[in-house]
């Protein structure tokens, strides 16, 4: 039985960069669809009705919604490469448990960066640079989050680095040197194929940030 | 094989009574630590150092934090009925429904049950559309799990017991018979399955803590120390 699968989403998407990630992880063959937010397609609103966002995972017509429980399920899908979680039960709890950290806390730092100024955007930054820290000390030396391997927390984390260009020019510091090892790391994953073609440029999500912010009257 | 299974909680919290739901559910003997929140234990700070928040469970010493990593690694690690389905699409949707009701009807309901005047009109509303997708999901099952409980319905454990204390405390019309009947239902039944029977707080503990909080509205802020 031959998979039809496709993938609603969105170019500068931190969410939308982890499934197509893992989809390359596994060399699943897709159709990307890329959405306009501005005007959601009937597609987007019949597949997520509850959110109406993207990324949306439609697997043989079957929409899966929200990007980490699309993460999980392309892994046990397609279970026989590229395993995106580990095997052991203590491991993957751990690996959920800092991917969760990745979604609680990183977007809403970086998202106070581009939409505040002055003290708040000061406060916003300090938070996402220690919430990094956090993740570069869990990193410690292992060359991914899973260890030998590059896994699941790697993919949760990785979309936000195209995101650090745009927090560095608008909020004016760099992220590389208050956590250089979490720098390294980024280089190490871009390395692997499936992951450089599957993050978007950061240059162009500047462009996006800066036309979100006219959008929004910042 | 000797095991060690440890549980540092606070009996009040419905994050830590859908890990102690959990726990009965796979049939697991563990030691139960009550954690004073407003005093937190060196034992918590050690465990989950970077939240500070219970539930955390203690497996031959390692900790797992994060009600809801906390009940896939129970799934995985005991024997016994299953939490999640076992097709991977049902457990996306499992994981799906679970995330909605931890990311946005926790605080929502919170909101809906606590606010005043207009602001309350406000939340409720808000309250009325995430409570009306989940009647809408739960259909004409039993449960969220089927005919028997699942992660969603043990997700859900705030939605099904604790709204009803703190509407019977503020007076709230938050989740009615008349308004969903089908969640109403769904939640009788589940507070009265033997293994969440079990396990619930005494609902006069609820009241009465309750009842406190609302003498004291600075800390009615939905700030769970506990996830």
């Amino acid at each position: 039985m031959s998979d039809h699968v496709v993938l609603l989403d969105s170019y500068p998407s931190m969410f939308g960069m982890r499934v197509r990630i893992a989809l390359a992880e596994k060399g699943i063959e897709y159709e990307y669809k890329e959405e306009d937010l501005s005007n959601k397609s009937p597609l987007l609103l019949k597949m997520n009705p509850v959110h109406k966002k993207i990324p949306v995972l439609i697997h043989n017509g079957r929409p899966v919604c929200e990007s980490l429980v699309e993460v999980q399920y392309i892994d046990e899908v397609w279970k026989d490469k590229s395993p995106l979680l580990p095997s052991h039960p203590y491991q993957r709890a751990q690996a959920r448990f800092w991917a969760d950290y990745v979604d609680k806390k990183i977007y809403d730092a970086g998202r106070k960066i581009w939409t505040t100024k002055g003290e708040e955007q000061e406060t916003a930054k300090n938070e996402l640079i220690d919430c990094l820290k956090v993740l570069e000390g869990e990193l410690g030396d292992k060359p991914y989050f899973g260890g030998e391997s590059f896994g699941f927390v790697d993919i949760a984390l990785l979309p936000f680095s195209t995101w650090f260009y745009a927090y560095e020019t608008l909020g004016n510091f760099s992220i590389e040197a208050e956590c250089p090892k979490l720098i390294a790391w980024v280089n190490r994953c871009k390395e692997k194929e499936t992951v450089s073609k599957s993050l978007s440029d950061p240059h162009k999500v500047y462009e996006f940030v800066l036309g979100l912010r006219k959008k929004l009257g910042i | 094989m000797g095991e060690e299974v440890k549980l540092i909680g606070a009996r009040g919290s419905p994050f830590n009574c859908r890990v102690e739901i959990a726990l009965k559910l796979k049939g697991v003997e563990y030691e139960f630590i009550e954690e004073d929140l407003a005093n937190k234990s060196p034992l918590l700070l050690k465990y989950n150092p970077v939240h500070k928040k219970i539930p955390v469970l203690l497996h031959n010493g390692k900790p797992i934090a994060e009600s809801l990593v906390i009940l896939e690694y129970v799934d995985q690690t005991w024997e016994g009925a299953s939490i999640l389905p076992q097709h991977p699409y049902e457990r996306a949707m499992a994981r799906f429904w679970a995330k909605f009701i931890d990311d946005k009807c926790m605080s929502a309901l919170w909101n809906a049950c606590w606010s005043k005047g207009k602001e309350q009109e406000k939340a409720i509303e808000e309250a009325n559309e995430l409570l009306k997708l989940l009647e809408n999901e739960l259909k004409d099952k039993k449960f969220f799990g089927g005919d028997n409980i699942g992660l969603v319905d043990i997700v859900a454990d705030f939605i099904a017991y604790w709204v009803g204390a703190i509407q019977e405390v503020t007076g709230a019309e938050v989740l009615t018979k008349e308004k969903f009947p089908k969640l109403f239902e769904w939640a009788r039944e589940f507070i009265n399955c033997s293994i969440v029977k079990e396990k619930l707080p005494p609902r006069d503990h609820l009241t009465g803590f309750f009842r406190i909080k609302l003498e004291a509205p600075d800390t009615l802020k939905y700030n769970p120390q506990v996830r």
